[in-house]
């Protein structure tokens, strides 16, 4: 038995570490592009934002698209409800809310995480301790997703939580790819073409798949090849399909262990079918933007569905 | 609060007295102690607070924005109470609580002890801790008072007062717990070598007791939580660590209301009735459509199924009027007029500031006592006067003069004081003990406690919230 709060609590609690992290990562895949690129840098800092959703915040406050005040916006500004510092505050909150139901182990990653970030967040980040930042938040967050894994019962508290973070993965996949597409593809034309465009890679970095991308197409980045890798591919743990598969797996869990089906049951199946019968082909005939807004209108609604559903209120 | 120089008070130290040597209690910790290298010690002292703030073992101050979470600090040194000392103690605890639950039975039903002239009405009817609304409940198995923390001091070998019953929702019994668990970790040795009884299973004694004093109607076992103000509550800690040993809910006014008859629960699969509720919250939040009604941390409603006997509520409401300062100093009549027998455990002499000759003697030796607001609690609102300036005396004399019966005062008693580790070695500091008393239909005392500590040198204030630690307490098996 699970208090309908405390459900609540440990969505959100996952879904901001998982926004915790993906932050960092946006703000890691510009900081890259920033370097590697002749051009004005001030355009990727800019689709970073449009990435995380915060461009309009940023520009009430900063003039000027610089690695120092997008860092500082996206990592360490608490007044930014999804920088990486507030949602570490956010994720620990609920946490402490509830605790009960988290391992020791569990708690203390996030609350040591919280501690840390804490202290190192406290000031204005040097520009030259950038990638050390960065790469701590990536850390910390690890630590708490291999303390939570190795250590938490599998039961509807895991449920909940692993929602939370699928949840919270999908739209973020989702909106990196939508930006993205919109600010680098010039016209439809180039969908099928090699383009030598660090840019791309940059799609890649900010979902920690730049490597694996390799692996599994050839070297050169095709559009098509990665908007199949982040939607369709099964086994890239960002993608929507991958995202989707576990999603279902815990709503069904949930499903069998209460003995009752929801709405948001049949809404994630829809969104799953929608995945498997599609071809890439298919999404981008339709418009990739239609699809991405789509997916993640209904996403969103997901959420909320589960959050009605199991009483989150 | 420090007391300088030449006010000092001469004081009982519980490991090396000035007059006679290392008491026997102490004599196996000693022996270790004498072998143990400084700066491991140390060391030693840098993990409990390491291990503390990680779990985070932590409690809010109010008032103090920057340093909302804050650790209670914790000594590595234990109090130490030999067996026999304790069953003294036990026996004065055990008579008290009787006489608690007694005196609320009856000043909610007949009020005996104001008929027999023993206690003045104007005490009880002028009394906020009064709840009215209890007036003719009786709570499921008779049990008002579930879960009391008694306030024990001592002056001398043989001397223990009571300083406070209480008897609503004491807290600290999770320092208890994690004190002896930190213990643990940092010298297994010491306790292979001495033989300490065990806290460790006071969370199941607690749930063990909470369902014994379930409901008549519930058959089996009944559905327990605990009910919390929510995570921004200074002894939140607490809160989740009970729900988390004895394996219950931990629910907050939010996730209960009212369904047929019953409180219950929102969980994830819809309402679940609740036969027991721990709650920490205090009575005017308890229940908003009963007491105060922008109370957002209670349930509406519950007053009714209490009412019903669909519900335990551990503790009672309204248990307050029975650990209320203005009572406290008739306790030794309490005891006796319920027990039938003197009371085994004293009181500290209390003068009632309401009445005229103890108001004269107070207000003419203020600077020697310590004076208290009669609903205060945390140590906050009182002066203890050797340590105060004459302004602050004569401006507390003004507060007292303006609302006498709001008051009580106390001599300054010369607490015990047992060595905390400080950087110099060890040094003497003041000290109280709160031990955890168990009642449903028996009483149980876990052998222990938490024993604070007023952490500045002659300080006598041992509150946490005023700069107070704590130690380990051992009660041992000899």
């Amino acid at each position: 038995m699970l208090l309908g709060r405390t459900a609540n609590g440990l969505y959100w609690m996952n879904r901001y570490i998982e926004r915790a992290e993906n932050m960092a990562r946006l703000v890691d895949a510009g900081l890259r592009m920033a370097l590697t690129r002749t051009q004005s840098a001030s355009e990727e800092w800019n689709s970073v934002l449009l990435s995380a959703g915060s461009d309009v915040a940023f520009t009430q406050k900063y003039q000027d698209y610089t690695a120092a005040n997008v860092a500082d916006f996206l990592l360490r500004d608490v007044s930014n409800p999804s920088s990486t510092m507030a949602s570490i505050e956010t994720a620990r909150n609920n946490a402490r809310m509830v605790r009960t139901a988290l391992t020791r182990e569990t708690w203390e990653s996030i609350n040591e995480a919280w501690m840390s970030l804490k202290r190192m967040l406290a000031r204005p980040i040097d520009e030259r301790d950038l990638p050390n930042v960065l790469d701590a938040i990536k850390r910390e967050t690890a630590l708490i997703r291999g303390s939570f894994y190795g250590t938490m019962l599998r039961n509807e508290i895991f449920d909940f939580s692993q929602i939370g973070t699928y949840v919270e993965r999908a739209d973020n996949t989702a909106r990196i790819l939508d930006v993205k597409y919109y600010v680098l593809l010039p016209s439809i034309s180039w969908v099928g073409s090699t383009l030598d465009n660090y840019q791309w890679e940059s799609i890649l970095r900010s979902v920690s798949a730049h490597r694996s991308y390799r692996w599994v197409y050839d070297a050169d980045y095709k559009p098509t090849n990665i908007a199949d890798y982040l939607i369709l591919n099964v086994r890239m743990p960002r993608s929507l399909t991958f995202c989707y598969r576990f999603l279902m797996e815990h709503l069904k869990f949930l499903a069998d262990d209460y003995g009752e089906r929801h709405a948001c049951h049949a809404t994630a199946e829809r969104t799953q079918a929608m995945l498997r019968a599609g071809s890439i082909k298919d999404i981008f005939d339709a418009g990739l933007h239609e699809f991405l807004a789509n997916f993640i209108q209904d996403n969103t609604r997901l959420g909320d569905e589960i959050a009605q559903d199991y009483k989150f209120y | 609060m420090v007391l300088q120089g030449s006010m000092r008070l001469a004081a009982f130290d519980e490991m090396l007295p000035e007059t006679s040597g290392l008491r026997k209690p102490y004599s196996a910790y000693e022996r270790w102690l004498k072998e143990q290298d400084p700066a491991r010690l140390t060391e030693k002292m840098q993990d409990a607070e390491r291990v503390f703030r990680k779990t985070g073992i932590t409690f809010a101050v109010y008032g103090e924005q920057e340093a909302s979470e804050r650790l209670i600090p914790f000594d590595i040194v234990p109090r130490i109470i030999s067996g026999q000392e304790w069953r003294r103690l036990t026996q004065g605890i055990e008579q008290r609580v009787q006489a608690l639950n007694a005196f609320l039975d009856d000043i909610y039903h007949r009020q005996e002890i104001l008929r027999a002239g023993r206690l003045p009405r104007e005490i009880i009817a002028a009394n906020e801790a009064f709840l009215p609304e209890m007036i003719g409940i009786r709570p499921p198995a008779g049990v008002y008072t579930h879960i009391i923390g008694v306030d024990i001091v001592r002056i001398s070998e043989n001397e223990f007062y009571v300083l406070e019953d209480n008897a609503r929702t004491p807290s600290g019994v999770s320092y208890m717990l994690e004190n002896r668990e930190t213990m643990m970790q940092l010298f297994p040795e010491l306790f292979q070598q001495i033989k300490v009884r065990p806290v460790e299973n006071y969370p199941q004694l607690l749930r063990q007791s909470l369902a014994a004093v379930r409901p008549q109607g519930v058959k089996g076992a009944p559905t327990i939580a605990v009910l919390t103000p929510g995570s921004f509550n200074s002894a939140y800690f607490e809160h989740a660590f009970l729900a988390d040993q004895m394996g219950v809910q931990l629910v907050e006014g939010q996730d209960l209301r009212v369904v047929d008859g019953h409180v219950a629960m929102r969980t994830t699969e819809g309402y679940k009735q609740i036969d027991v509720l721990y709650r920490r919250v205090d009575d005017a939040f308890l229940d908003p459509l009963s007491f105060r009604p922008d109370s957002v941390l209670g349930v509406p409603g519950i007053m009714d199924v209490y009412r019903a006997g669909n519900i335990t509520i551990a503790n009672a409401p309204g248990t307050g009027i029975a650990d209320d300062k203005a009572i406290y100093s008739y306790m030794p009549e309490i005891v006796e007029f319920y027990t039938g027998r003197k009371a085994i455990l004293g009181n500290i002499p209390t003068w009632r500031c309401s009445e005229p000759d103890s108001l004269k003697y107070v207000l003419e030796h203020i600077h020697e006592l310590v004076v208290k607001e009669v609903h205060g609690s945390g140590g906050y609102g009182m002066l203890v006067g050797p340590a105060a300036t004459k302004k602050e005396c004569q401006d507390f004399a003004k507060k007292l003069q303006a609302k006498p019966s709001n008051y009580i005062a106390q001599p300054t008693l010369a607490l015990s004081t047992c060595p905390i580790l400080t950087e110099k070695g060890l040094s003497p500091r003041h000290v109280d003990l709160r031990p955890y008393v168990l009642v449903s239909d028996r009483i149980q005392i876990v052998p222990g406690g938490l024993t604070r500590v007023a952490l500045k040198e002659g300080s006598l204030v041992v509150n946490s919230s005023q700069g107070g630690g704590t130690k380990d307490t051992w009660v041992l098996d000899d």
